[in-house]
């Protein structure tokens, strides 16, 4: 079994949010860029299920030069190999297509993404890449596990979960609950300096969205405190002048 | 031209981001000087949709459409589009909504923007704001191309109710079972409850609550307000309460008008998933705590001597006690 799985490198989660170009574009000064925390566990259930069977896990992320140093995180947790492809992230749409190219191309049988990136919240590419490949496609799930050509999964709906299984190949999002993230040993680091990175071109497809600002959402005006022994008041307020409920 | 308005039903019941979602298509339709259709897949809910704005009302229906597949349902809403000239849709950002939106948008080929909070400007083109940086941050996103799907968040939007009824039309869109490439082997539904992401009032609390034990404070408030509930990642991690209930950064972003956060100390990553709810309690024994500057409202004070006395008003006020 070939499994890719899809790497998004984003800013550490205590990250505070900056802008700098007259707030076009996100200020990385100083911050610390992580394997995005869905991708960590797709990447881990990924590398157990290979464990488990054969199989060969390859990680894939649509980025700049800067990005190869979380990549070689993902290699020290135990991947292959990996691919990046060299170009600076428009939208889901096409990091999506640089995916699908990828993955027709190398053949894989699965391809695992996270529920969603913690930077751009997007929560696209899985779909999009199922749908351009014409694969199977299973959203966000918390158990995932490959028997022969078939993958069997359970996955989040509105309110409350559901089993299914697909035939290979097949794109599956990975959710909280699917493992524990591996952390890389001492060994996996030292290994992951010589694994292959290989760096392929883009494909031009899809300029149908940009960012034109980013903004902070608003603050709050100010907290207004009420003595605990007088806690009631709080209920009166949110019904009576709030008129919440 | 047309916007076409996926309204989502369960079971023969419409979701209220249904509604949402087709005001937000009535209003977006008006703007653009065309009309809003209101699609339903599948058993749709009792109401007629006219009254939340929609000019025309579809219904499609068919043994294909009885279970919830991403695949199934992309199509039917891509055909309609076709049918109907409607190159601007609107999906309620749910699990449905998430699953559906990319398959309709490389079948239709249309730009998409998911996690959309505010009407679209249309002034000189076509830019919509949606969250970002877990809701760290708002982007402005500019869809530069002829055909568009948007994902709306729950609550986000308004609904207006003060519609003239349309007559519903059935539809028909031929799926094979081919087309639908995924066996559901079972589905597990909790009923009764409501779900986190489209609740309007939500109760939620953290370590402060000391154990599972207690919860049954959160859960009285809750439901004596008729809200939802939530927990802190520690909480969630802890297995106190399930991942379902993890509201945070790299749990669920919600959106209610009330956030009751009892014991949380409101760390950034917790703030995140949170902080664009429109009103927000904080109950915490450490009145250093985070939480208290982006709050609306704050008690410092103990959970255990709070939450009670808070129980026990909501159902005086409400007339239970």
């Amino acid at each position: 079994m070939k499994i890719l799985v899809c790497v998004s490198v984003v800013p550490d989660t205590t990250t505070k949010i900056t802008f700098t170009d007259g707030d076009t574009l996100f200020n990385r000064a100083g911050v610390q860029f992580i394997i995005n925390p869905y991708d960590e566990l797709s990447l881990t259930r990924a590398l157990e299920m290979t464990e488990a069977n054969e199989g060969s896990v390859t990680v894939i992320t649509v980025g700049e030069a800067e990005t190869e140093p979380v990549i070689r995180k993902a290699l020290a947790m135990g991947a292959g190999d990996a691919i990046r492809v060299d170009a600076s992230p428009k939208d889901g749409m096409y990091v999506a297509a640089q995916i699908a190219e990828q993955a027709r191309a190398g053949e894989y049988d699965l391809v695992l993404t996270g529920r969603e990136s913690i930077d751009y919240n997007g929560g696209q590419v899985q779909g999009l890449v199922a749908e351009m490949l014409g694969w199977p496609f299973i959203n966000v799930a918390m158990e995932l596990d490959a028997e022969g050509s078939t993958v069997k999964a359970t996955r989040d709906i509105d309110g409350g979960r559901e089993s299914v299984s697909v035939s290979m190949p097949c794109v599956v999002s990975a959710q909280k609950d699917l493992c524990e993230p591996r952390i890389p040993n001492m060994r996996g680091i030292m290994m992951a300096r010589s694994k292959p990175l290989n760096v392929v071109p883009a494909v031009d497809k899809y300029d149908y969205t940009s960012v034109t600002k980013y903004e902070l959402p608003p603050t709050k005006s100010g907290v207004r405190m009420i003595e605990a022994e007088n806690a009631e008041q709080l209920i009166d307020i949110l019904h009576n002048e709030e008129k919440l409920f | 031209m047309a916007v076409v308005v996926f309204a989502e039903s369960d079971n023969g019941v419409y979701k209220k981001s249904s509604f949402e979602a087709v005001t937000y298509g009535k209003d977006l339709a008006i703007k653009l000087g065309t009309e809003c259709i209101a699609l339903s897949v599948g058993e749709k809910g009792p109401e007629n949709l006219g009254k939340y704005g929609a000019d025309k009302e579809l219904n499609v229906t068919g043994e294909a459409f009885e279970a919830f597949s991403p695949q199934a349902y992309s199509k039917a809403i891509s055909e309609i589009a076709s049918t109907y000239n409607g190159d601007v849709i609107v999906i309620s950002q749910t699990y449905t909504g998430k699953s559906v939106a990319p398959l309709v948008a490389v079948k239709i080929d249309a730009a998409l923007v998911t996690g959309v909070v505010d009407m679209v400007n249309t002034d000189g083109g076509f830019t919509v704001k949606k969250t970002s940086f877990s809701s760290k941050a708002i982007a402005h996103v500019s869809l530069n191309h002829s055909n568009k799907v948007l994902t709306i968040i729950p609550n986000s939007y308004m609904i207006k109710q003060d519609g003239d009824d349309v007559s519903a039309e059935s539809a028909s869109v031929s799926v094979s079972f081919s087309d639908i490439n995924t066996t559901i082997t079972s589905t597990n539904k909790e009923t009764g409850k409501i779900p986190l992401t489209e609740a309007e009032l939500v109760v939620s609390a953290g370590r402060g609550l000391k154990g599972v034990e207690n919860w049954h404070l959160v859960e009285d408030l809750a439901e004596a307000l008729g809200a939802a509930t939530a927990c802190s990642k520690p909480v969630s991690d802890m297995e106190w309460r399930p991942h379902s209930e993890h509201v945070g950064q790299t749990g669920i972003t919600i959106k209610p008008n009330l956030y009751i956060a009892a014991g949380i100390s409101g760390a950034i990553q917790h703030l995140a998933g949170v902080g664009s709810s429109k009103v927000i309690c904080v109950i915490n024994t450490d009145p250093e705590a985070p939480f208290f500057k982006a709050a609306d409202y704050g008690i410092v004070g103990d959970v255990f001597d709070v939450l009670p006395r808070l129980i026990k008003r909501v159902k005086e006020v409400k007339g239970l006690a």
